[in-house]
């Protein structure tokens, strides 16, 4: 059986180690991030929709694959509730499932050029695949 | 003065530059670096989950390699930096991850964060002094504007990284100073030049690099310095702004002492 969405949302608790409650709505996670214009739901909302166990909404989002794990959202955040680790724990949550991998090891050969460091694709893995 | 140094996967093939510069610029400067004799790709991220063990591992053996071997760990990358000293803050304070890394790597002693881990900038500033580097110089680089650009990883998390002000950063401009040249300040400095995200979504990463190139040189910065091969390729390869030269801070460092 499928997991529930609050099944889910404990889940996401767990494997971040963040807790909503903590959260004072200030929006300076999202008014600081760099990614801020490329995400359909931002890190702010992020917090406040675990907070709610809406999960399943989450899990769609484009924002997964935005977040450029900066830290600039943990670094600003006055009440230390590192919104990130949200975002990383959600992402998780779906590349975990099978076949849900958001990059594929045979679309690496078009996506490289001569000077990109194995870095990149060693971190774009560590973050998309599993 | 000796170190345990982890030069991580990208300094041995796309980045060899940043490494053979800081090698012979810490050889100048008297200090031994010493490649660990066996040691992983960290995993160029940090595994921010609470349950993820296996992706902590790599930098865990590094750390205790060095421990074992009685040094401190220096480190040059960004971002291997980045990964090493947080996963060694989690075997420090995270008592789950602590326990189940001991468990699954059965050391004869366990380990527990004991090894000082800090970047090579670090040691520029805190081991040699930069006063002790300017009176090393043999060729200042008089006249050059240089911006740093700090990106992410050396910075944030401060509370963990404790590497500088998280929000206005001097390491850098520092070491500018004592390597001649003139520091250039720039607002966007310590934001994020796309990151890992430029293998996916080309677009994104070169906006956040262009709007930082166009940032620099506002300023009149007439060259940017970096210590991660990622920020190098985003801003110098990917970035669709005019151009400004880009280098390894090791490079600099490597002319200003004479041996580059």
């Amino acid at each position: 059986m499928p997991a529930t969405e609050k099944e889910l949302a404990e889940t996401i608790r767990r494997i971040s180690g963040v807790d909503t409650r903590k959260c004072m709505k200030c929006g300076k996670c999202s008014g600081t991030c760099p990614a801020f214009g490329e995400m359909d739901i931002h890190p702010h909302k992020f917090v406040s929709m675990v907070e709610k166990g809406e999960i399943d909404e989450l899990m769609q989002s484009k924002s997964l694959w935005t977040c450029l794990s900066c830290f600039a959202c943990v670094e600003r955040c006055p009440r230390n509730v590192e919104p990130a680790r949200l975002i990383e724990a959600v992402r998780l949550a779906v590349i975990r499932r099978q076949g849900e991998n958001y990059l594929k090891a045979d679309q690496i050969p078009e996506l490289l050029d001569e000077k990109l460091p194995q870095q990149a694709i060693t971190s774009a893995f560590r973050k998309y695949s599993k | 003065m000796k170190f345990s140094y982890y030069p991580g996967c990208t300094l041995k093939t796309k980045a060899k530059d940043l490494d053979a510069y800081g090698r012979r610029a810490a050889e100048a400067l008297g200090i031994t670096l010493e490649e660990l004799p066996e040691w992983q790709c960290c995993g160029a991220v940090y595994p921010m989950a609470k349950d993820e063990i296996a992706t902590k591992l790599s930098s865990v053996r590094a750390l205790v390699s060095a421990r074992d071997l009685g040094n401190d760990l220096v480190t040059l990358c960004s971002a291997c930096h980045h990964v090493i000293k947080r996963v060694n803050g989690d075997m420090q304070n995270d008592e789950n991850i602590r326990t189940k890394a001991n468990n699954y790597l059965q050391l004869e002693t366990p380990y527990a964060g004991e090894t000082k881990v800090i970047h090579y900038l670090e040691m520029l500033r805190d081991v040699v002094g930069f006063d002790e580097l300017k009176k090393k110089v043999v060729n200042p680089l008089k006249g050059r504007k240089i911006g740093a650009y700090y990106g992410c990883m050396l910075l944030r998390p401060s509370k963990e990284m404790q590497f500088d002000n998280p929000e206005n950063p001097t390491i850098i401009e520092d070491f500018i100073k004592a390597i001649g040249a003139t520091p250039v300040l720039y607002p966007f400095r310590n934001e994020c030049c796309g990151g890992y995200v430029t293998l996916s979504k080309k677009e994104l990463a070169q906006k956040k690099a262009d709007v930082i190139l166009e940032s620099a040189m506002e300023q009149g910065a007439e060259e940017l310095i970096t210590a991660c091969p990622l920020c190098m390729y985003n801003l110098d390869a990917n970035s669709t702004a005019h151009k400004l030269p880009v280098h390894y801070f090791t490079e600099l460092l490597a002319e200003a002492l004479g041996v580059k």
